[in-house]
């Protein structure tokens, strides 16, 4: 039994993808050179105004249907206030009292069963626009700080958790869903490294002090650039909360929320100064924008389009087609295209655990070395039933399997013309008896060996047997050989 | 035959059948802004050879058959408040005295192809903040009725071309009643537009849910044409309303039969100017000769116009002013020294022992943010930033902000009500004619009040208008304002000609 159980909620903004900023026509594309990507409205120029762009808005619908939130009829724009170089209207526009959602949440589960499958509740997701990049040139003499407006504006959601997980496993089961619907949802290519889904995470543990539960003081993560980093960051920050504690005694209240960043390199959070993190953020209805109304056609509508998202997938893999919650998810974690393509196969067909097994290690391997995608895989679904179907009959024998499975990707052959290049026919039994007998009769010291109960020296002759002839199936070969010993030839 | 004294509308028609040029006329505005302007002061900037230039070319394309915008050839005058692309737009504000913005704001725009001729640049208050012009950073502007005396505000070089001869048209703005205010004081006609009306977008905004642009000049007519120049939807503003302006045309001059006309008994109470009120009461009278009923009403909230207005207008204020922060652009104060300032005082403080105020000193950015804002924000701007700053702060949000908000859709409640007994609301502009420059420059609070009769309008986002009705004994223009329901600028402007039309009080120009 722990001594404290660590306590996470996590706050997700993601990425919109949406071809314009939120409030312009700015394009949204990462990469461009500083700058290039602005206008007189998202560098906040005097006189500009925002005009809402509709297909975020769509795209937020979606993903908070998806995570099952509650739409208000109405929602509204608020303005955010702060001063920072990269903030250039000196205020962010975001929702504050009345998201665009509320009340949703996300189930987790682990293959491995380290922890049991629980809902984590979502408080809310709401839309907002992104401010711009400071760099600062800590080598540069004047220390001169660079700021890049290409990405102001560019929408994102932001999707607050409930503090429901314990623990960094938790915490990365939930990131690891969470982006999974997302890619299944289309809304964001949840590119980590540029930016596209950030994580805050908001720690602190509960102990057990003689029976009291007590709660410690809140501490809020920044500046983590994977899941791997929320991962050792709550790792590190349970343990520095934890020695804290016995040496503050500080209970939640006791001090005002910290806020420290994660520092990759040395493994460690630091404190950031308390001055960058008290703020009144002034918040109030932004008088430029209108209020937004979901009617429930819309609702109704977006909630249709959803599509069947990963954990109806997983579900449904499991009871229409037996396999087990691994499997599922290594198949839905590929995405809807590779699960499509295992549809595809069972559906002519072949059997579910046979497919899966092939997809979820061999087609998955090449895909990966050869850096492919399902829809640029060369065996088509029909190809692979056509190759399962002569392997579980035995005209295909298993040890030749993966050279035929080769021949075909890399070769653009069916599973006939690489068998039939590769030399494989079926040996038939008349066949292979012949040959059998024929090792034994030359070796009859394997012979001696089995009858003196060392079964195991028949391995000797499968190797023989494979050089005479190629076809031969191992385990048929090892049988036969068993049996003419034990009818004394 | 001066051109200068002819309208607008004259002047269209004369441009037509081809009897005076737009050189010619443009020409005439740039002397009569020689001859009184060192005077008056209405104008910030003027380019006389850009003006002609744009003449010239309107006049080369009207003689080649090609058909041209409804204000072809005439010049308007524009408040600095403007967006205009690749030229200064100031606000009167040292803050952006080098601002040059890339884009047309959508009312310069819509005056470009309407291809009137851009004459020049007024002066106001510093981002619309005050009403007396008195605010800018640059100059006072002075009413061309008496020199001594303020034009009012903010919208005063805009009023004060329009009265002096200087430009037959004249674009302003109105938040609290920065064109109607003005307007009044200076003898000419101004209208506010209902909220949405005319884009707000490249208006350098003081606050956003009130501020309006509309039009300045002679006779209500020649407001019509400006009006319906400008107005209409805007899909980069989205306040903007969707609905189309139809032009008034013969319209206008058909006087509204059966009109009902209201006037409130809170707009003449005490400290209204017994000259004003006279004339006022003298215009209703006037209007009851004209066939229209006269109807008391009353506005019970409109004692709390003024307060709410000072929460709402300086909050939103506070907040689209923020950008002025010596980063992006406009005024920045020496990095240089301040940097040097702050490594002495902190100096300073640790040879003194005291570490803790040395590491609590600010940042160099925050320093830059507060020192480029005190120098380059005049005082009546910061006052209003101040103001709007407490009362969005956490804990006073709801005492001050959102009370005002309630207070607001009270106020349009009583308006609704109004509109329900009367076509138009009519009623002083101001408690008082222009007033002497400098007379409130210590009295904030005073200041404030000047607003009492025009704010609601703001507040309610209805359409009101402000033409002269009267003068004081000392010759000061005194103005009658009408109200209308929200998108009746029509009914507003047929209201206000139907008096123009029995009056001569336009047809006088000041003494200069
Ligand atoms: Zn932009």
């Amino acid at each position: 039994m722990s001594k404290y159980t660590t306590i996470v909620g996590l706050e997700v903004h993601v990425q919109l993808a949406t071809q314009s900023k939120l409030f312009c026509r700015c394009s949204t594309q990462f990469g461009a050179a500083p700058n290039t990507q602005t206008c007189p409205v998202c560098i906040g120029l005097p006189g500009s105004l925002p005009v809402m762009n509709r297909e975020a808005l769509r795209l937020s619908l979606r993903t908070a249907l998806a995570i099952g939130c509650e739409i208000p009829p109405l929602t509204k724009w608020d303005r955010k206030q702060y001063y920072y170089p990269d903030l250039p209207k000196g205020y962010q526009i975001s929702q504050f009292d009345m998201p665009m959602s509320e009340h949703g949440y996300l189930e987790i589960s682990d293959a491995k069963d380290r922890f049991e499958t629980k809902r984590i509740r979502i408080l809310r997701a709401h839309l907002e626009e992104d401010a711009g990049k400071s760099s600062h040139d800590e080598s540069a003499a004047r220390g001169d700080s660079l700021i890049d407006l290409n990405r102001t504006g560019t929408p994102l959601l932001e999707i607050v958790s409930e503090p429901d997980m314990r623990g960094a496993l938790e915490a990365r089961a939930y990131l690891d869903e969470l982006k999974l619907l997302l890619t299944y949802l289309g809304v964001s290519d949840c590119n980590m490294q540029e930016g596209s889904l950030r994580v805050d995470a908001n720690v602190n543990l509960h102990l057990d002090e003689s029976g009291e539960r007590i709660a410690t003081p809140i501490v809020e993560i920044k500046n983590m650039n994977s899941f791997r980093a929320v991962e050792r960051a709550i790792d590190y920050e349970a343990i520095r909360q934890y020695t804290l504690w016995q040496e503050s005694r500080q209970k939640i209240g006791d001090v005002p929320k910290q806020t420290r960043g994660w520092d990759d390199a040395a493994g460690m959070t630091r404190g950031q100064r308390s001055k960058e993190e008290s703020s009144d953020y002034r918040y109030f209805p932004d008088p430029d924008l209108a209020p937004v109304r979901f009617s429930s056609e819309e609702i109704e509508k977006s909630r249709n389009g959803l599509g069947e998202l990963p954990a109806a997938l997983r579900a449904r893999l499991q009871s229409e087609f037996g396999l087990s919650l691994y499997d599922a998810g290594v198949l839905v974690n590929q995405g809807r295209e590779l699960v499509d393509y295992f549809f595809a196969a069972v559906g002519q067909g072949a059997p579910a655990k046979a497919v899966c097994n092939w997809v979820s290690q061999e087609v998955l391997r090449v895909l990966k070395e050869r850096e492919l995608g399902i829809d640029a895989f060369p065996i088509s679904a029909g190809q692979l039933v056509d190759f399962i179907a002569k392997l579980e009959s035995g005209q295909l024998p298993s040890s030749r399997s993966r050279e035929v499975f080769d021949a075909m990707h890399s070769k653009n052959q069916s599973a006939d013309q690489a068998m039939q290049k590769l030399g494989i026919e079926e040996v038939d039994d008349s066949a292979l008896e012949n040959l059998c007998r024929e090792l034994l009769e030359a070796n009859p010291q394997v012979v001696a060996d089995v009858q003196g109960g060392k079964q195991q020296a028949v391995g000797a002759l499968i190797g023989q047997a494979k050089k005479k002839n190629p076809n031969a199936d191992p385990g048929r070969v090892r049988g036969i050989c068993l049996e003419l010993i034990g009818r004394g030839l | 035959m001066q051109l200068t004294s002819l309208s607008a509308a004259r002047q269209i028609a004369l441009l037509r059948a081809g009897e005076a040029s737009s050189v010619e006329l443009t020409q005439a505005y740039l002397d009569q802004i020689a001859s009184h302007d060192g005077k008056v002061g209405a104008f910030l900037r003027i380019d006389p050879e850009r003006a002609i230039a744009a003449a010239r070319k309107i006049d080369e394309r009207r003689t080649a058959g090609e058909s041209l915008g409804c204000l072809a050839g005439v010049p308007v005058a524009v408040k600095d408040i403007l967006a205009e692309r690749g030229e200064r737009t100031t606000c009167a504000s040292r803050m952006l005295e080098e601002f040059r913005a890339p884009y047309d704001s959508t009312v310069v725009a819509r005056l470009k192809a309407a291809d009137a001729v851009l004459l020049g640049r007024t002066n106001m208050d510093e981002f619309a903040m005050g009403g007396a012009t008195e605010n800018s950073a640059f100059q006072p502007t002075r009413n061309p009725w008496d020199l001594s005396r303020s034009p009012g505000g903010s919208s005063g070089g805009a009023a004060a071309a329009v009265a002096a001869g200087m430009a037959p048209l004249s674009i302003g703005t109105d938040t609290g009643g920065s064109i109607r205010q003005p307007a009044g004081m200076c003898g000419v006609v101004g209208m506010k537009p209902t909220y949405g009306r005319v884009s707000r977008y490249g208006l350098i905004a003081f606050a956003s849910s009130l501020d309006q642009v509309g039009p300045l000049a002679r006779s209500v007519e020649d407001v019509a044409l400006l009006y319906e120049a400008i107005a209409g939807p805007d899909s980069r503003d989205s306040t903007c309303l969707p609905n189309e302006v139809l032009p008034v045309g013969a319209k206008l001059h058909q006087p509204l039969e059966g009109l009902r006309v209201g006037y409130a008994k809170e707009h003449f109470a005490e400290g209204l100017d017994s000259e004003v009120a006279s004339a006022v009461q003298q215009a209703l009278a006037q209007y009851e000769s004209l066939g229209a009923k006269l109807v008391e009403v009353s506005l019970p909230h409109s004692r709390y116009a003024v307060a709410t207005y000072y929460v709402i207008a300086p909050c939103e204020a506070s907040s689209n002013l923020a950008r002025y922060d010596g980063i992006h652009y406009g005024y920045r104060a020496d990095q240089t020294k301040l940097v040097a300032e702050l490594a002495a005082k902190k100096k300073s403080l640790e040879a003194a022992g005291d570490r803790h105020a040395a590491e609590n000193l600010d940042t160099p950015l925050v320093r830059l943010y507060c020192k480029s804002r005190s120098e380059a924000l005049g005082p009546e701007v910061k006052r209003r930033i101040m103001l709007g700053t407490y009362a969005l702060s956490s804990g006073y949000y709801e005492a001050y902000y959102l009370k005002a908000l309630k207070v607001r859709r009270l106020l349009r409640q009583d308006f609704d009500q109004v509109f329900d007994q009367v076509d138009v609301l009519a009623g002083p502009v101001t408690s008082s004619p222009a007033l002497k420059i400098g007379s409130m420059k210590d009295d904030p609070l005073a200041m404030y009040l000047v607003d009492l009769f025009t704010v609601s309008a703001n507040l309610t986002g209805i359409p009101a208008l402000s033409l002269p009705c009267g003068r004081t004994t000392a010759g000061l223009p005194i103005g009658l304002q009408l109200q209308a329901p929200p998108l009746e600028e029509e009914r507003l402007l047929r209201a206000a000609r139907m008096y123009e039309q029995a009056t001569d009080w336009q047809t006088e120009a000041p003494p200069l």
